[in-house]
């Protein structure tokens, strides 16, 4: 078995026994759906200008609370040194961790999207495909960036807390780039929505390269 | 030494500088008084771009070297980035509230000043929660190049997200001879400022540096 795929197999046996990662990022991303329909009267406003905030909202936060689950997991126990003590290269070890964050984000969403659709009265048609399309990429560079960021903040004294100061500011293109691409959707004007697919898939490209490449100096000792 | 001479220059140059922007400049015809604020807003600007650089630099210079010189460099610029953004920030507002009516709008320019300033204050934030000195290097440094290759995504994306902002006055040619002579020494004024708080912060880290070693040693021989 090849070290990366021997990684993701790891941590899906151990999703699959515990669940904990994406219980958690499911209902922490039904709260916000639910808490954001009280903040905005559900009535009063046109649902369509809101409702690509609101989801993406959910996302990059249940992203957060997934990715601090998944490092909080190898820091117990010494986990990460038994780790790192495993014939694979630094890099890779990073590509491992992203495949498998991004796994659980994207089955928590599947599940989290129907519920955003059916409290926003959409439709389950092929604008329903594209939000997807667009989540799977948005969530790919969400995953490749918190991947890094996650260790980074393991390492610190406040860990938890850590995380979403490093991430948020760094994902704001991904947030904009998403949500402009989801209310084009959603609006049914996709004229233009080519460049914020890009620019998703660019950031993706970069993050993941340039975090494999300096992935090594955030677990050496 | 080099420290002192900046020093005395930085501060002959401020009262040159002073005495330019206030006395010498010309009024400006519409906004008049107010348009002053331009020659500490737009050096102050520059400048905050400029310790994205160096921070990124020296980032990237301390994962090749793991010289913790390249780390100090890096810090002491996060330091100056928040100054330089801060200070671009509220000049920015004092005129945009008279001219604009409003203290702050979503538009791009802004925009990406402040996500510059949260940037370099996570930066520094990070590293406040590490306490070991090699290990608050190596991860300030990935964190260093992350936020640097950030940047241009940043830009990108909030340029095409909003872009109502005027277009800088100084590229259009419309600035008067003797408001660019005002412009030019501010300029100068501002680097040499940096140049010397930035080598300042540095000397003082190192201080930091040694008595953190000093304690350690006292301490390992208690």
């Amino acid at each position: 078995m090849k070290p990366v795929t021997a990684i993701i197999f790891k941590d899906i046996v151990i999703e699959m026994r515990s669940k904990e990662s994406i219980s958690s990022m499911l209902m922490f991303g039904i709260l916000v759906l639910t808490i954001f329909s009280f903040a905005f009267e559900p009535s009063s406003i046109d649902r369509s200008l809101i409702a690509p905030g609101i989801l993406w909202v959910a996302f990059s936060f249940a992203a957060i609370l997934g990715l601090n689950r998944s490092l909080a997991m190898e820091m117990d126990n010494e986990c990460l040194q038994g780790l790192l003590l495993a014939p694979l290269e630094r890099g890779e070890l990073y590509l491992g961790k992203v495949a498998s964050n991004f796994t659980f984000m994207l089955i928590a969403e599947l599940i989290v999207l129907p519920v955003f659709v059916i409290f926003n009265n959409l439709k389950f048609n092929l604008q329903f495909l594209e939000i997807a399309g667009i989540a799977v990429l948005g969530t790919l560079a969400i995953a490749a960036i918190g991947s890094i960021l996650s260790t980074i903040s393991a390492n610190t004294r406040m860990k938890e807390v850590m995380l979403p100061v490093l991430q948020i500011p760094l994902t704001v293109p991904v947030v904009i780039a998403a949500v402009e691409a989801t209310a084009m959707v959603l609006s049914g004007e996709t004229k233009g929505i080519s460049s914020w697919l890009y620019l998703l898939a660019g950031f993706s490209i970069v993050y993941l390269t340039v975090s494999y490449l300096v992935f090594e100096f955030v677990v050496e000792d | 030494m080099r420290s002192k001479i900046l020093g005395i220059l930085s501060l002959v140059l401020m009262i040159v500088n002073l005495y330019m922007i206030f006395i010498f400049a010309p009024n400006e015809a519409t906004m008049g008084v107010i348009q002053r604020i331009f020659y500490f807003h737009l050096p102050a600007g520059l400048l905050s771009y400029a310790s994205a650089y160096l921070l990124g630099f020296g980032s990237i210079m301390y994962l090749v070297k793991h010289d913790l010189k390249w780390d100090r460099l890096a810090s002491a610029s996060g330091e100056m980035g928040v100054l330089c953004t801060s200070l671009s920030i509220m000049s920015g507002m004092l005129w945009a509230k008279p001219v604009w009516g409003i203290y702050w709008t979503w538009d791009a320019r802004l925009t990406l000043q402040f996500l510059l300033a949260l940037i370099f204050v996570s930066y520094l934030m990070l590293r406040a929660y590490l306490p070991e000195r090699e290990k608050r290097a190596a991860l300030g440094a990935v964190f260093g190049v992350l936020a640097m290759v950030d940047v241009p995504f940043n830009y990108l994306s909030i340029e095409w997200w909003r872009t109502q902002h005027p277009q800088p006055v100084i590229m259009g040619g419309g600035l008067d001879w003797d408001m660019w002579k005002v412009l030019i020494v501010s300029f100068l004024t501002f680097a040499v400022l940096y140049a010397y708080l930035l080598g300042r912060r540095m000397a003082i880290a190192k201080v930091e540096e040694d008595v953190e070693y000093l304690e350690h040693a006292i301490l390992a021989n208690d």
